[in-house]
């Protein structure tokens, strides 16, 4: 299959993330959306991880290998992200029992 | 290398120091040990003393990165030595904070020394993600909630762009590679391509993100207003310098051959940040948004670095991150101590402490660019840089006119210490040793200003070889 599939899915993806962050406001959801954007960041590199070793694979048996590891690396920050985020999320529920980012206006006064 | 390892190693001995001992002033210390022995191992590095670990080239050791990184450290112990018995009042867990910083210096020191998009991504994550959670250390106070969410919704968005932009560079290089000298491996052929192009600017405006650069700054003034202020102080000062040197090192080693096609978009962004940073801290009314915004309009200056990209720059970098970093670390010192975080609150300080006020002058002085103050050599190398590259005329000459709307909301303050009378006092009368440091602190910021070969001989002085 030519690259070009998977570069627009990814980056399908990755802009329905986007749009995700930029218009929901639980911040769940936009938390979601971000997991979303990094996954298509993933599928995205797995795919051209292929086409390095599909073109170059006659001379460097091991070329494409940099954009598998790569994902591995993304996987565990995501996983470190998800903690911290979750907990600020938790601890904002505590104060305002609410997840709604509207809320966050208030620094503005 | 040793400055990464011993600060991930005292990292985890200051987690387990907040276990064994509940004395704060027992935890502070072993704190200041540590970033004493930080700053040793890097000192050693640079003269050619280091764990030899075989990183496969994904870091790349210059004096450049190790004066950066000596200078973080240095910065962090001055903050610590001036603002540590601030940091004991903003929680219980005063080890963890101090783990948590020591961890942020282990990105640091990979920030400055990358030489792979991976390490640049992994160091830009180990620094965020402590810094999410101390900006939202202060449990109990809603701004400080507050701010750690926008801080942390907007840092992983910048990161989700900054991955798509990776990959994209991936996807665009002839060999396959994430090492940003091969990224340019088969010449302007790879320029036109527009998966480099759109890659390259997905990582400026990532970069952009995390050191508040103009269209992408709005985060800036609610997280530094909204999180405890000595930790505003850290990520001010010791944080946005280091990725600084980060963004310099990639756009210089990564895109420095393909300068003609982005450079205008990082003339676009320095305007605008000079542009909205100087004018919006005029209309604040609270000092510490004002030094947020100041802290922006700082930033433009910084990019000008990144515009220039030759020997000059790289000097005018290396003093521009001391220097802002002592003065503002100084004003945030004085500033957490105060009452009223208001211009008002000011009103009158000089008759009440006038070490304090005379102090507080310098590092303003220094932020707005009068001469015999550091602040001046940094903004007139950055200048320098620019014109020796020879384009952008115009920039030269709009940092000039902002620098100048600087001086007028930095006076504001000297102002209204000086010159107005009012109860401005601050909440517990300050300690010798606090005075003296802040005096410390002024020596450094006026040294610099008038010999700053001090700090840039050490560029020259150690040929780094790995």
């Amino acid at each position: 299959m030519p690259i070009n599939y998977y570069i627009f899915l990814a980056v399908a993806l990755f802009c329905i993330g986007v749009a995700g962050v930029l218009t929901r406001r639980n911040a769940i959801i936009i938390f979601m959306c971000i997991e979303l954007m990094l996954n298509a960041v993933n599928l995205l590199l797995v795919a051209f991880s292929k086409m390095h070793y599909h073109a170059l694979s006659a001379t460097a048996p091991h070329a494409g290998i940099d954009g598998q590891l790569f994902v591995f690396f993304i996987m565990v920050v995501a996983a470190a992200e998800v903690s911290v985020g979750l907990a600020v999320i938790v601890m904002m529920y505590r104060n305002t029992h609410s997840i709604d980012v509207n809320f966050l206006n208030r620094l503005k006064h | 290398m040793n400055s990464i390892l011993l600060s991930a190693i005292w990292g985890i001995v200051m987690m387990f120091s907040g276990v064994f001992t509940q004395n704060k002033t027992i935890i502070r210390y072993t704190a200041i040990v540590g970033l004493v022995a930080l700053l040793a191992g890097n000192c050693a590095d640079m003269i050619g003393y280091h764990v030899a670990i075989d990183v496969h080239k994904m870091l790349n050791y210059d004096e450049f990165g190790m004066l950066g990184n000596a200078i973080a450290f240095v910065s962090t112990l001055l903050l610590v030595l001036v603002s540590g018995r601030d940091m004991e009042r903003v929680g219980h867990n005063l080890a963890e904070y101090f783990a948590l910083i020591f961890f942020v210096l282990c990105g640091v020191a990979i920030v400055t020394s990358f030489n792979t998009l991976l390490m640049l991504f992994l160091g830009i994550e180990i620094i965020s993600i402590p810094l999410y959670i101390l900006t939202g250390s202060d449990k109990r106070n809603l701004k400080s909630n507050e701010a750690a969410l926008k801080y942390f919704l907007m840092g992983s968005f910048s990161t989700g762009l900054m991955l798509l932009g990776i990959a994209l560079l991936y996807g665009a290089s002839q060999n396959g590679t994430f090492f940003i000298d091969d990224l340019w491996t088969g010449g302007p052929a790879v320029a036109t391509r527009p998966m480099f192009m759109a890659g390259l600017l997905l990582l400026l405006v990532s970069m952009g993100f995390k050191v508040s650069a103009a269209p992408f700054h709005f985060w800036t003034p609610d997280v530094y207003d909204g999180a405890p202020t000595v930790f505003t102080s850290f990520m001010a000062t010791i944080v946005k310098v280091s990725i600084f040197i980060g963004f310099v090192r990639l756009f210089e080693d990564g895109f420095g051959e393909s300068r003609d096609r982005w450079q205008i978009f990082v003339a676009i962004i320095t305007a605008a940040t000079l542009f909205i940073g100087n004018i919006t801290a005029v209309f604040q009314q609270s000092v510490k948004r004002m030094l947020a915004y100041s802290s922006i309009a700082q930033a433009g200056f910084m990019l000008l670095a990144l515009l220039a990209l030759n020997a000059v720059s790289r000097q005018g970098m290396l003093l521009y991150a001391a220097v802002y970093g002592v003065a503002t670390i100084g004003i945030f010192a004085v500033l957490i101590r105060m009452k009223d975080y208001t211009f008002e609150g000011f009103n009158g300080l000089a008759k009440k402490q006038p070490v304090l006020a005379a102090t507080l002058t310098i590092f303003l002085l220094s932020l707005a660019g009068i001469p015999l103050t550091g602040g001046f050599f940094a903004k007139y190398y950055m200048l320098a840089a620019v014109v020796e590259s020879g384009h952008f005329m115009w920039l030269v000459i709009f940092a000039v006119l902002c620098a100048a709307v600087s001086v007028y909301y930095y006076f504001r303050v000297i102002q209204a210490m000086y010159f107005k009378d009012g109860e401005g006092s601050t909440e517990t009368e300050p300690g010798v040793g606090f005075k003296g440091m802040l005096v410390v602190l002024a020596a450094v910021v006026v040294v610099l200003g008038v010999w700053p070969q001090v700090l840039l001989g050490l560029l020259a002085k150690f040929p780094y070889t790995w």
